[in-house]
């Protein structure tokens, strides 16, 4: 079975194979991160450009890492500095992209189904680095890496995701990447920030308090309170959220004892996560970020690869 | 439809040939304190792990061991596609080292000039030495072995299997005939 995916768009469309061949994948490139020299050629030749039309370090970092580790020309545009600002449209911009050749464009954009749309009118492959409230699939992903590294096998695991469920796509991409893989997902938040349906994405169950969600769990993941967009109008204040919703020392120890911790970051602390648990001993955060270059270049390795085979057919 | 198979070296020619050359090794490497292996997934690193086994008999040696995959290091990637990833492991310092790049069968020579560049991300070896259990001729590239087990003349449509047991163990080479 070979990966048949030119394009990563989300989680949705993948089946258990493909993620399992992504992550056997993005573990065999994890060692060349421990490399004295941090670099080998599989994608020499390649150009990558990181379009990033929404904020973001991490994930752009660990996207522009992991094409130069494997020796991939990259080249970063950002919303605030291109013609977007100028006027042009999406279209317009991927046409002036796609005109200077490139292997791969990475995305990251407001809107959701914008990978989409490049996808259906771009030649190279596209990669989802997250799209609106709708996907981010790369994120998803190297979570489900960090779990198999911690827990042997994402089989059979509760995993409990609290926070602004409506307005997340890490929560919508690990909902679809669990549920596939054979885990339970139990998702929690105030009423304002759950989405009606949602346990029609997977393996899913709704929670409304923390506690309840977190009982027994193998995982729990945080999710980060969004100050930028909606959240002063969901929550009437982020003392009451971190009161109700945020982890600590205290709800912790309801989890199994040998529970991990996670957050696709970035963290506000005192509010979804206190200091005591970001820094405590079951936190996998920085290993979820480790994770997400080797992650980031099976995604990139796999999608060069498909490419070149349907050319040859 | 079944393909026409001989067997090359059965189980015991196997072992014969893996033992002249852990000899050889030792002999041209005075000794071989400065000695590590690094066998070529998959099938090399079975049979590098053979040849550590042996140099300890011989010579009370540790020698260490490690293994390459080379598929991050091919070139055709454009024309074969993505293919499995596997891991590279080498838990020791290559520096100043007597390495001896092992691999079942020499053919082209690409995955050696592969696993070479592979070697060279990893430090600074005095010398890389290449032992093969088969050289079935038809270089594509200016590569010999310094230890060969069998030389075996083939067409380039034919095949050579290196069965391992489920002990990974080498037990029969056959050539396959298409």
């Amino acid at each position: 079975m070979s990966f048949q995916h030119k394009h990563i768009l989300g989680i949705e469309q993948m089946t258990k194979e493909d993620i399992q061949m992504i992550l056997d994948t993005a573990d065999s490139f994890k060692e060349i991160n421990s490399r004295e020299i941090k670099k080998v050629p599989t994608l020499r030749g390649k150009t990558i450009i990181n379009a990033f039309f929404e904020a973001s370090t991490r994930t752009r970092l660990s996207f522009e890492i992991a094409g130069k580790r494997l020796s991939a020309d990259t080249v970063n545009i950002s919303g605030s500095t291109s013609s977007v600002v100028k006027g042009e449209t999406l279209e317009d911009t991927a046409k002036n992209i796609e005109a200077m050749a490139p292997d791969i464009i990475v995305i990251r954009h407001g809107h959701s189904g914008a990978p989409h749309y490049l996808s259906e009118r771009v030649g190279c492959s596209v990669v989802n680095a997250g799209d609106g409230a709708h996907e981010h699939p790369s994120q998803a992903l190297l979570d489900l890496m960090t779990m198999r590294e911690h827990k042997g096998s994402i089989e059979g695991l509760e995993v409990a995701i609290v926070g602004d469920i409506t307005h997340s796509r890490v929560a919508r991409s690990d909902i679809y990447a669990l549920s596939r893989m054979g885990a339970k997902v139990r998702l929690c938040g105030p009423g304002t920030m759950m989405p009606i349906g949602i346990e029609l994405l997977g393996n899913v169950e709704v929670f409304t308090d923390i506690r309840e969600a977190i009982e027994g769990a193998d995982v729990v993941m945080m999710l980060r309170i969004q100050m930028e967009r909606q959240s002063n109008i969901l929550l009437p204040s982020l003392r009451e959220y971190a009161r109700f919703y945020g982890l600590n020392p205290t709800n912790l120890k309801l989890a199994k004892p040998d529970a991990i911790v996670m957050h696709p970051g970035p963290m506000n602390r005192g509010v979804e996560i206190s200091s005591a648990v970001a820094d405590g001993g079951q936190n996998v955060i920085l290993d979820q970020v480790e994770n997400g270059v080797a992650t980031r270049m099976a995604l990139l390795y796999l999608v060069s690869g498909v490419e070149s085979m349907q050319t040859n057919d | 439809m079944a393909k026409a198979e001989t067997a090359i070296l059965d189980k015991a020619g196997v072992a014969r040939a893996i033992t002249r050359i852990t000899h050889e090794i030792l002999e041209h490497n005075k000794g071989g304190e400065k000695l590590a292996l690094v066998g070529i997934r998959t099938g090399g690193d079975h049979l590098a792990k053979l040849l550590q086994t042996r140099i300890n008999e011989i010579e009370s040696l540790e020698v260490p061991l490690g293994a390459v995959d080379i598929t991050m290091y091919r070139d055709d990637l454009a024309s074969r596609g993505n293919l499995p990833i596997g891991k590279t492991d080498i838990p020791f310092h290559l520096d100043g080292k007597q390495v001896i790049l092992v691999d079942d069968v020499l053919y082209t020579g690409r995955t050696i000039r592969s696993a070479m560049d592979a070697l060279m991300d990893f430090g600074r070896p005095s010398t890389i030495q290449l032992a093969v259990l088969i050289d079935r001729g038809h270089r594509e590239l200016p590569i010999r072995a310094d230890y060969v087990g069998r030389n075996v003349p083939t067409a380039r449509e034919e095949d050579i299997a290196v069965i391992f047991d489920d002990e990974l163990n080498p037990v029969e080479v056959r050539l396959v005939k298409p």
